[in-house]
């Protein structure tokens, strides 16, 4: 099963839940964790892995020969995101701009831009504490975040994992979209407080609109109000995990400790979770459409 | 060149963190309580949370249209597979929506909106519609007028509504003279983050005493620098791990990042949100007076920004 840790909110506890879930599966069949919240990743704060992210992602840009190029401007007005600027002579090029979506090359008569690679993140996998761990990080100074995104889901084709639990980032807008992408399942976690509420509405909305079905742990439970447990009766949302306001949990994720490993108790409990979770998905019958997959028609 | 007494340019003070939930609302929300003169904006456009506290009565809405998405017609599509054979971002797939007919159709989740499959497409079946990626508004609040948006879900160019936002907020301080504009920013270090920063004139980094608020308070606070713009750091929840909390300080005096203010860690945060009040309308509290201390110092350092 794939699922998704995701939250509308920053900072309700989606890494905590991701490392110790994975903590406790791991022995429990081939785990896989993957980090895709790459503007900050932190999954690898908690489980100290021996190796870096020292592997380059890249998104394709034009690289424009000078020899071919009659200055036409064609390439400039094709592109909407204004990544190039027509100028006497040859076009100007904004790397931050661009998309890599290929206009450019398609319009140009003179067949003057060929495609170069420009390095926006790294990623970095690899085996630790019986978890395949694979996490990305988005270079400091790039805007999008989603092609880094998709270099860490995109496992190596020979690997089989049972479970993979991928920790994505805060908020709802694209870099979210691309986490939850193909996801078997949507877990969302929240505070019960009128911030975690409503920003649990909007991710409940992102994965309605995206076909995933989803449910809710509620971290922290105990402060704040009874209004996030009334919106999933409403709903129709299964609360699917508790974790108690506890400063004791709070103090041992600050130091960078997985409470899940000396917590014999609270590993059950995420285990316990974890089958549920597996329950729930195998009830449910249809897949997403496979966007990208050429169906061949009989 | 401009006369002493000519319109006054009004500071921003954005607020930002790099992790998500270290307090950056419930902060700006607390400062919005204290400094009168100013003009509020929600930057964290794709899940804002000030307009619980403030309550806003709304004055006006506005749709944001921002970039382009592909349609394809059905009765048009011939079925080729040419434009998904050529998207780079996945966008396309088969649907048998046409009474049966198997056509393509596009994901908009998916879809840049970069026109290639238009481009491609021989049999003029693909539309670049220009849809509505969210709204943004003006409201009136107890404290002054805020901006704020609303991103759809899976929003592209949230960048270009946190700018959208904070000009729409620049423009109304300038208008009633107000000398701030306070800035609740998202969290990370991607597009809408760095929509937020640019051309401010002050940053608050909120972070909080864990490896992963250290961590990500490291990281936001280089993307900062390289902008060359001057942060100051306050750690919340300051007493939740002391040994952490000196790390970050002794982290911020080599950088040069004033510590402006330490707050405790404290439910009455919490209690006070479910009131739909900041901290600072909530009774006597440490961190109350934790936070007016900070804006004093914050209030200084704006001052000693225009000499």
């Amino acid at each position: 099963m794939k699922i998704v840790i995701a939250s509308g909110k920053g900072g309700t506890g989606k890494t905590t839940l991701s490392v110790n879930l994975a903590v406790a599966l791991a022995g429990e069949g081939s785990i896989g964790l993957l980090d895709c919240d790459v503007e900050e990743p932190n999954c690898h704060l908690y489980l100290k892995p021996p190796f870096d992210a020292t592997q380059a992602v890249g998104v394709a840009i034009p690289v424009v020969d000078e020899q071919a190029c009659t200055g036409c401007g064609l390439c400039a007005r094709a592109c909407e995101f204004h990544a190039l600027v027509a100028l006497p002579g040859q076009p100007l090029f904004l790397p931050e701009l661009c998309h890599g979506c290929g206009v450019c090359t398609y319009v140009c008569p003179e067949e003057a831009i060929s495609e170069g690679n420009r390095e926006i993140g790294l990623i970095g996998a690899g085996e630790v504490s019986g978890i395949y761990f694979r996490w990305g990080r988005l270079h400091l100074g790039e805007a999008r975040s989603t092609p880094v995104i998709r270099a860490v889901k995109n496992l190596p084709a020979a690997l089989s994992l049972d479970t993979v639990i991928i920790d994505a980032p805060p908020g709802v807008a694209c870099p979210t979209v691309e986490a939850l992408r193909g996801a078997d399942y949507a877990v969302l976690v929240t505070e019960p407080t009128p911030f975690g509420l409503n920003d649990l509405g909007l991710a409940v909305q992102t994965a309605r609109e995206m076909d995933i079905p989803c449910g809710v742990v509620v971290n922290r439970a105990g402060i704040g109000d009874s209004r996030v447990y009334d919106f999933c009766a409403v709903e129709g949302i299964p609360i699917l995990l508790e974790i108690p306001d506890s400063r004791l949990i709070a103090e041992v994720c600050s130091r960078g400790e997985v409470f899940a490993a000396m917590n014999a108790s609270f590993a059950a409990d995420l285990r316990a979770f974890a089958s549920d979770l597996r329950a729930r998905i195998a009830c449910r019958p249809t897949s997403p459409r496979g966007y990208g997959e050429k169906v061949t028609t009989p | 060149m401009s006369t002493p007494d000519a319109t006054i340019v009004p500071r921003q003070l954005v607020v930002l963190s790099g992790k998500g939930g270290t307090g950056k609302t419930s902060i700006v929300a607390a400062l919005a309580a204290l400094v009168s003169d100013k003009v509020l904006a929600d930057c964290d456009v794709d899940a804002a949370d000030l307009h619980l506290v403030l309550n806003p009565t709304l004055r006006r809405r506005a749709s944001f249209v921002a970039g382009k998405e592909a349609y394809i017609r059905p009765e048009r599509c011939s079925a080729c597979g040419d434009c998904m054979d050529l998207c780079r971002f996945h966008a396309i797939g088969m649907s048998a929506e046409n009474g049966g007919r198997p056509v393509y159709a596009v994901d908009p989740l998916a879809c840049e909106g970069c026109g290639l499959c238009a481009r491609v497409c021989t049999c003029n079946a693909v539309e670049m519609l220009e849809p509505e990626r969210g709204e943004w508004f003006v409201s009136d609040t107890r404290h002054g007028v805020l901006v704020h948006a609303r991103l759809n879900v899976g929003g592209e160019n949230s960048g270009k509504l946190v700018t959208l936002v904070r000009n729409q907020a620049l423009a109304l301080a300038q208008e009633a003279g107000a000398c701030l504009v306070l800035v609740d920013g998202p969290p990370g270090v991607g597009c809408p983050v760095i929509a937020s920063v640019t051309g401010a004139d002050l940053l608050l980094a909120v972070t909080e005493p864990t490896v992963s608020g250290s961590h990500d308070l490291e990281r936001a606070a280089e993307l900062v620098q390289s902008f060359g713009l001057p942060l100051a750091v306050c750690i919340n929840k300051c007493d939740l791990n002391p040994d952490m909390a000196k790390r970050i300080r002794d982290l911020c005096t080599d950088r040069g990042f004033p510590v402006v203010g330490e707050l405790d860690y404290d439910i009455a945060v919490v209690r006070a949100q479910v009131e739909g009040k900041s901290i600072v309308e909530y009774g006597d509290s440490p961190v109350a007076d934790q936070i007016r201390g900070m804006w004093t110092i914050l209030n200084s350092m704006l001052k000693n920004l225009e000499a």
